[in-house]
């Protein structure tokens, strides 16, 4: 299915500083799909590490933790006609509890968390259902205006069956009040968008004494109906 | 009122961040967990066809190298063939991807893919399509990704019945999607977000 490029951000969106001179001012070239973008290379599961999906652990020292809000965030990849999207590789990164990215070009004042590395992976079952556990990012200031804050939040990259399903996002969280202020946010472009990217508590799926649950479901674009059986594992 | 035809929305974009490279190269900035990041390799033993190095930078509109973007590749075989399960036509050479993905120079921005050229794939009338590799580009400030294709300089006589070149407009855009040839098995293909050498992005 073609991409609604009226639902989807614009390329300029000049409250979004950096997005002046990053924005291709030319129309885009429109054409119909080939085969160089209805296939995508494939993931198996058997690429995964027993801790890739559990950012609380997976760079935490032998008996240690990363230090936060426990959560586990979970949900389905489905496409546009609402069937899942089974094998789908979702990889995740976000900051840890302070607010703070471990990464050489940051520069906020909050600590790094030893044990928190910040990345994530897990690949979908056959119901594209997914899940993870993390701890709650903190918020941050980040420069744009003068006083810019991020909303906590979850980077997300999926990979479909298509190569013109690729998308990256991000899930923020139910009733953080930082979510309307935030520049990155409002290059959505309705409230509807904004509800599409917010997660909700599920208590239903919190583990009682342990952590609790957010959920995140991903729509990634239609495609045609042949293309769904018999994906195989490689790669 | 008829039906609701209850199609679900495409979940919206939003852009990569200063911090993709966490996510999606973790080991390239240092964070040791899942082992070698995934697309540094497209080749997974001896490959079938002509093995090639493709390097570029992406600028922005005030000519200054993009540091902080993620690139990512994909591309048939050269026998034309995609390493997919949704290929149907034929096996895919199985020490190759297909897919590669690069952080870019830490210094410089420069992407690097060492891959084999891609043979020629139908479009869906059965018309042969000149050789190309799909490029998807997120970074900071970028707030959908961006797609585009590489083709080859050097590949004069296909890319002149290409089904989608020769229906361009603007013809004199053209070149901005041709990887130019700068040694034997080695192209360049620079990447203009912005100004008079803006490259042909696709929506498709």
């Amino acid at each position: 299915m073609p991409r609604d490029r009226k639902w989807q951000p614009d390329a300029l969106t000049p409250w979004y500083k950096t997005s002046v001179k990053r924005s291709p001012q030319a129309a885009l070239l429109s054409f119909p799909s080939t085969l160089s973008e209805e296939t995508s290379p494939v993931f198996g599961h058997g690429m995964l590490g027993p801790l890739d999906s559990d950012l609380i652990q997976n760079f935490a020292q032998p008996g240690e933790s990363a230090i936060g809000p426990r959560i586990v965030v979970h949900g389905r990849v489905l496409d546009e006609t609402g069937r899942g999207v089974p094998g789908a590789l979702v990889e995740v990164w976000q900051a840890n509890a302070g607010g703070r990215y471990r990464h050489k070009k940051e520069g906020y004042i909050a600590p790094l968390d030893p044990n928190f590395g910040g990345c994530g992976r897990v690949i979908t079952d056959e119901t594209g259902a997914y899940e993870f556990r993390t701890i709650q990012p903190g918020p941050y200031p980040w420069p744009n205006g003068v006083n810019d804050w991020r909303p906590a939040h979850i980077h997300f990259s999926v990979f479909g069956h298509g190569f013109a399903q690729r998308l990256i996002t991000q899930m923020y969280f139910e009733g953080d009040p930082l979510i309307p202020l935030c520049p990155i946010v409002n290059t959505l472009k309705s409230e509807e968008a904004i509800r599409a990217l917010t997660a909700p508590l599920d208590m239903h799926r919190t583990s009682p004494m342990d952590a609790r649950a957010y959920k995140f479901d991903i729509v990634l674009r239609g495609r045609r109906q042949s293309y769904f059986e018999n994906r195989k594992e490689g790669l | 009122m008829p039906q609701s035809l209850e199609y679900l929305k495409e979940s919206p974009s939003q852009t990569a961040g200063p911090y993709v490279h966490i996510g999606c190269t973790p080991s390239f900035c240092g964070i040791d967990v899942y082992g070698e990041d995934l697309g540094k390799s497209m080749k997974t033993g001896p490959v079938t066809g002509q093995e090639i190095t493709i390097r570029g930078t992406v600028f922005d509109g005030t000519g200054t190298p993009l540091r902080d973007a993620l690139i990512e590749i994909w591309q048939a075989d050269a026998a034309g063939l995609y390493a997919s399960a949704n290929e149907t036509r034929g096996q895919a050479d199985p020490n190759f991807t297909g897919w590669g993905r690069s952080p870019g120079h830490m210094e410089t921005g420069e992407f690097v893919f060492e891959t084999v050229k891609p043979g020629r794939v139908p479009m869906p009338d059965g018309r042969l399509q000149a050789p190309h590799i799909s490029f998807w580009i997120v970074a900071r400030g970028i707030n959908i990704g961006l797609q585009t294709r590489a083709y080859f300089e050097d590949e004069a006589d296909a890319n002149a019945e290409d089904p989608i070149l020769t229906r361009i407009e603007h013809q004199v855009r053209v070149p901005t999607l041709l990887a130019k040839k700068t040694g034997e098995g080695e192209y360049r293909f620079d990447v203009h977000l912005q100004g008079p050498n803006e490259t042909i992005f696709f929506d498709v």
